[in-house]
């Protein structure tokens, strides 16, 4: 993401490289998988050429151990996969630190070819090994000849390149195999691909597996070497074998060999830049065969055959979803008729009409979602539709398989810096076509060698253009400044008020739980201050023999009593930083301080952090009242419940023009709120808003009196310490020429038209575009979108993820309507209500939210039907668009009223602007199941875990009875609400208690008796936890829990006193619609 | 005294001119990512107050020398500008706001409206240079 307007300090970029060489980034092309499979490191022992990477990689499994992605299994992997690293250790870890001296490459790919020179020991192994894997299998076949010819340019070439010039002279040859490292980032694609390659290679080509399996089996095998060294091998076999069988043949044979040699001599040293190939490509084949393998098919799972089948079975079922779509999408719905529209299962995002090849490269709707999967051609045609164009992205999401690419050179488009993409056209080997500016550009020489197949002349083959989703490793030049440390700073609200509720305990508490699990490494700063009316700053200086406490009580003119120490290594500091958390919670236990001096204390953090940038986690629990920055109680409760005259701007530009200072020294902020009274979050929260940090609300949080809120923030605080993060990070979204970007929704602070700074980037953040069409497209068939992520990560690597979206252009607006991608734009009305009830005011934006639904409905009846039925008549693909509007206009933000509290309203509209579209739909319209007859019909079954799948119901009172129990799914919480006639098999067998008034008021647990109705339904729970990073709290409710107001507030086709049943809403729309 | 006036008029139409200059240029630099939101806008607020006072000065100059034609001309415009300095909401940076600039078309808009008050004061600025001329020759 190298923007144009982003130039590169020279000077910087030597510095940078040098540091890169240093950080651990340098080996670790492919170790960077950010997550490591359980099953592959329970393979690794064999320690081979294959595994000889993972030491190179071994900071890796401590990241993974941080950032446990997706939940599963990783620990378990990581643990395995250490001891190993540490055995491996000697060879590689020698051999980095000259490389990294040595040789000032950039980064990751350098590593292989610097790391041969040093050691003289390893040459005589290990040179040949790369140029006999290399050139033996390229001189047997005809295609050598084209290799060799072509090496030495390609190592001229790289010489341009930053790797090329430091390098030594002489290695063409090693240049080639250098450049083309190939990682992908690991975790469960590694295993993935590990398994699948396997199978892969019989599916694709049937005939071939003959040809390569005599290969595979010639190498490890016989060797008695480590099984799972081999694997890799006969994967790379099987590779090679599918272009060309001969040439693969002898490859192997030549391979083999190595191989053995390997493993007798040393599990060390041996096979860096040999295995590390195979890896690389692998995935990345593996990726491309499966597209964007959804979630299901990553869990971890034993014999490779069956990750297999679900793969086939998944392509099945989409292309089946894909024919079966159209004609029920053609279908109209009289939405007066047909009440029960809500599907069972989990409704999926529609799929775009491209060509089946195209789709399946496609991105995930999980990560990039356009409201109209058919882009109107023209803006007129698109306002007649009366739906709005958007995108909604996860870019950050915690992926389970990231191809990550290292090479000296990303191949960009020279006039619009696009990345290359699946979607891009090629004219011919030597040149593509730019798919959204239609440059034509040139094929950089070392992107012609193939490293999957290892063949040279298919550029349309690297991993580059097979995946949408793609991670670079970013060279200097994409580097400002030296990636910073990771730095977290700490600030404390430490007033009466704030002890009172006793945060304190519990956030100290989990932090010195979490201490080794934030992501980092060893630079990791980590600094804490609190405040009351004053400020007290902390020295964490190594060699204390305890934390020395700081007070400044000058608030006018903050300033940082010293310059060094309060910001402290984590790893050299760690006892006294661990002391301060142990005394903490009781040094202010007598305090009758009761002000806040919140506004300076944020400009001392700001100054504290401004030299490096990184992450200010803020805990308040009241409004602040000193100093720069103190706010007024504004609101009035007795206008809570009216639409008019309610405070949801910001009263002061203060906190704006710190966050965007913070924005401007890469300082994100995230603020949690813990408090009872009115603390104008309107103002507050634009600290985080423009500084791309979150917001967090824990009302009326008391260490006592308000359990439920304590285990929230527990949970929650759980999740944002050992999150993934990435640093000084921003976004770039392109389209295709004739599309704009209209308005930007989410936390960050748009630098320029198509710039997002983000200081902080986490995985739970969403982000929302809209979009708007300037010139016609009539004379395109496609368009794409291209998310491009640059951040550096916890580990001190500049990465830069890559997401591409292509969708068809439509003409008609039949063919618009169809497209309609109902979720997605509801998720957007939704950001856009937030805009405008804070430019205009709430009832404008609910207003504007049911005017949506009817304008569109009734473009769709003038334009589209030809015969008038009678009725509301809907295309299929928008006949949830009602009820989704109808729970926007119920969920907090737009409610009216209730006597929703202004702080909890404006958090709500946080929510809506911050969060990933599908949690956002999960807390607008939840999921309700019946979990009192769960059964196994139908059931999932994932690792040998049996998961039932009870239908989901309307949300709406008579679907529930009072003998039954029922859950509702709401995303961020899960309420279980037990009827007064529940059967007294699930109150025994379930919840084990043993009546009905037994069940406890506050139950949030559901203990694990040793009976199979309670299996299931705590399988089918904690699957849907596992389905989300964070941990949703279960509530059991009865019909006196205090919750039960919640459950009955989400029912949102029921009417209540202030708001429309959804039949009531159908026939109002109905009414205008035909006005 | 007429002639002082018009001269007076003139010559504060210039200033405006060359600040709805500058506001164009400054836009489009930002609209061409020479120049960042943040540094773009604090330019810009600077010159909202000078250009307020500007115009408002003129036009009430017009009504106490009792050019009704010219005042009525100015007023709109003059009304415009300060009730957009009024309306700009309290967490808001100024009629310029890094933040918003770029959502739903304000950079275009903000655009589109130095344009216009260039145009409006290229007429002005004919208009008060005849005017003056008219009042030399009758002097």
């Amino acid at each position: 993401m190298s923007q144009p307007g982003i130039p590169v300090s020279g000077g910087a970029a030597s510095g940078l490289q040098a540091q890169n060489g240093a950080a651990p980034t340098s080996g670790s092309p492919y170790t960077n998988g950010p997550v490591q499979n359980p099953l592959m490191s329970s393979q690794v022992p064999a320690s081979q050429g294959y595994n000889s990477q993972r030491p190179a990689s071994h900071h890796l499994p401590a990241k993974t151990a941080l950032n446990p992605i997706s939940g599963q299994s990783n620990y378990g992997g990581f643990q395995t996969v250490s001891p190993l690293s540490n055995y491996q250790g000697p060879g590689q870890t020698l051999n980095r630190p000259p490389m990294a001296s040595n040789t000032i490459t950039p980064s990751l790919h350098g590593g292989p070819f610097s790391r041969m020179p040093p050691p003289a020991l390893q040459n005589s192994t290990a040179t040949p090994m790369p140029s006999g894997s290399f050139h033996p299998g390229v001189n047997l076949p005809p295609p050598p000849l084209n290799w060799q010819y072509n090496s030495p340019p390609a190592g001229s070439q790289i010489n341009h390149s930053p790797a090329g010039s430091t390098q030594p002279a002489g290695s063409g040859n090693t240049n080639l195999t250098t450049n083309h490292q190939y990682i992908s980032s690991g975790d469960p694609s590694l295993q993935n691909s590990y398994i699948k390659s396997g199978s892969a290679p019989s599916l694709v080509n049937p005939p071939l597996p003959p040809t390569f399996q005599p290969g595979a089996p010639l190498g490890p095998p016989p060797t008695g070497g480590p099984p799972p060294a081999r694997a890799p091998t006969p994967q790379k076999s099987s590779h090679h074998a599918m272009p060309q069988p001969s040439f693969s043949s002898a490859a192997n044979q030549e391979a083999t060999p190595q191989f053995p040699n390997k493993n007798s001599k040393m599990g060390r040293s041996v096979g860096y830049a040999y295995p590390s190939l195979p890896p690389g490509y692998q995935n990345t084949t593996l990726a491309s065969t499966t597209g964007m393998p959804p979630p299901s098919l990553n869990y971890p799972s034993g014999p490779p055959t069956f990750t297999q089948t679900p793969l086939g079975a998944n392509h099945l079922t989409a292309s089946m979803s894909g024919l079966s779509l159209h004609p029920e999408g053609l279908r109209v719905i009289n939405l007066l008729q047909e009440r029960n529209m809500l599907p069972s299962t989990p409704l999926q995002p529609p799929v775009p009409n491209l060509h089946e090849d195209i789709q399946k490269l496609n991105c995930s709707p999980e990560l990039f979602r356009c409201t109209l999967t058919g882009i109107p051609q023209t803006q007129a045609l698109l306002n007649k539709a009366k739906l709005p164009l958007g995108l909604l992205l996860h870019p950050f999401k915690d992926l389970v398989q990231l191809p990550v690419v290292t090479s000296s050179t990303i191949v960009r488009c020279r006039s619009c810096r696009t990345y290359i993409n699946p979607f891009v056209s090629f004219l011919d080997q030597r040149r593509w076509k730019c798919n959204l500016c239609y440059r034509v550009n040139d094929v950089p020489e070392e992107f012609m060698y193939n490293p999957l197949t290892r063949v040279y002349g298919e550029p349309h083959r690297r991993p580059e253009v097979q995946n949408a989703t793609i991670e670079f490793m970013a060279p200097s030049e994409y580097m400002l400044r030296p990636p910073q440390p990771p730095v977290y700073l700490f600030v404390f609200d430490v007033s009466h008020n704030a002890i009172e509720t006793g945060y304190l305990n519990l956030v100290c508490q989990s932090l010195l739980d979490n201490l080794d699990l934030l992501p980092g490494n060893t630079r990791t700063k980590i600094g804490f201050i609190t405040f009351d009316s004053t400020i007290h700053f902390y020295s964490l200086q190594e060699g204390l023999s305890q934390p020395q406490m700081l007070i400044v009580s000058d608030i006018d003119d903050v300033f940082i009593p010293m310059p060094e120490n309060l910001l402290v290594n984590l790893n050299e500091s760690k006892e006294l930083v661990q002391d301060l958390l142990k005394t903490l919670p009781q040094m202010f236990g007598k305090t009758l301080e009761t002000q806040s001096a919140l506004g300076p204390a944020l400009q001392a953090a700001f100054k504290l952090m401004s030299p490096t940038g990184g992450r200010m986690s803020v805990f308040q629990t009241q409004l602040p009242t000193l100093g720069v920055g103190a706010l007024k109680p504004r609101e009035e409760p007795n206008h809570r419940s009216s639409a008019k005259e309610i405070h949801l701007t910001p009263s002061t530009d203060f906190y704006k023009k710190l966050a965007l200072d913070c924005s401007g020294q890469q300082v994100a902020v995230d603020l949690f709120l813990l408090s009872g009274q009115y603390s104008d979050l309107a103002s507050l929260g634009c600290i985080s808003r423009y500084s791309a940090g979150s917001v967090c609300y824990y009302p009326s949080y008391h260490h006592q009196h308000n359990p439920v809120q304590v285990r929230k923030l527990q949970k929650e605080l759980q999740r944002y310490l050992t999150r993934k993060i990435g640093f000084e990070a921003v976004m770039r979204i392109r389209c295709t020429k004739g599309l704009s970007i209209h308005t930007f929704h989410g936390n960050f602070f748009v630098r320029s038209t198509d710039l997002l700074s983000l200081p902080n980037v986490n995985p739970d953040a969403g982000y929302a575009v809209q979009m708007s069409v300037e010139e016609n497209l009539t004379d395109t068939q496609l368009v794409s979108f291209q998310s491009a992520l640059l951040y550096t990560s916890s580990k001190g690597e500049r990465r830069i993820r890559v997401h591409t979206l292509c969708l068809p252009v439509v003409s008609t607006l039949n063919e618009i309507f169809l497209g309609a991608d109902v979720q997605a734009i509801a998720g957007l009305l939704a950001n856009m209500a937030v805009d405008r009830s804070v430019t205009a005011s709430l009832s404008d934006a609910r207003d504007a939210l049911v005017n949506a639904v009817v304008d569109s409905l009734s473009a769709y009846r003038s334009s589209v039907l030809s015969n008038q039925h009678p009725g509301l008549i809907v295309p299929f693909s928008l006949r949830l668009f009602p009820l989704f509007v109808l729970a926007l206009l119920k969920q907090k933000s737009f409610q009216t009223g209730t006597n929703a509290r202004l702080d909890e309203r404006i958090f709500a509209m946080c929510q809506v602007k911050n969060q990933p579209l599908i949690y956002l739909m999960l807390t607008t319209h939840p999921s309700l199941y019946r979990v009192d007859n769960l059964s196994d019909e139908g059931a999932l079954n994932v690792n040998d875990r049996t998961i039932p799948q009870p239908p989901i119901l309307q949300l709406s009172v008579e679907k529930l009875s009072r003998d039954g129990a029922f859950l509702m799914d709401a995303g961020f919480v899960m309420i279980l609400w037990v009827g007064k006639n529940c059967g007294q098999n699930f109150l025994s067998q379930v919840l084990g208690v043993q009546n009905y008034a037994s069940i406890a008021l506050t139950m949030t647990d559901l203990p694990e008796l040793n009976t199979p109705e309670s299996a299931r339904t705590i399988a089918f729970i904690s699957w849907l936890r596992e389905q989300r990073p964070f941990f949703p709290i279960l509530y059991v409710i009865r019909d006196e829990s205090p919750m039960k107001a919640t459950f009955l507030q989400y029912m949102v086709e029921d009417r209540t006193e202030s708001a429309l049943s959804y039949y009531e809403f159908l026939l109002h729309i109905q009414q205008q619609v035909n006005k | 005294m007429e002639a002082v006036v018009f001269v007076f008029s003139l010559l504060d139409c210039c200033a405006l001119i060359f600040l709805s200059v500058y506001f164009i240029i400054t836009l489009s630099d930002l609209e061409c990512d020479y120049i960042n939101a943040r540094s773009c806008c604090s330019k810009l607020n600077k010159w909202v107050i000078p250009e307020v006072i500007g115009h408002t000065v003129v036009t009430v100059l017009m009504l106490v020398s009792l050019h009704w034609f010219i005042f009525l001309l100015n007023l709109p415009v003059a009304t415009w500008n300060i009730y957009r300095f009024i309306m700009v909401p309290s967490g808001n940076m100024g009629v310029f706001d890094p933040t918003e600039i770029h959502n739903r078309g304000q950079l275009k808009s903000h655009m589109k409206e130095a344009m216009i008050k260039l145009g409006f004061h290229l007429l002005c600025f004919f208009m008060y240079l005849y005017s003056m001329i008219l009042a030399l020759i009758n002097d």
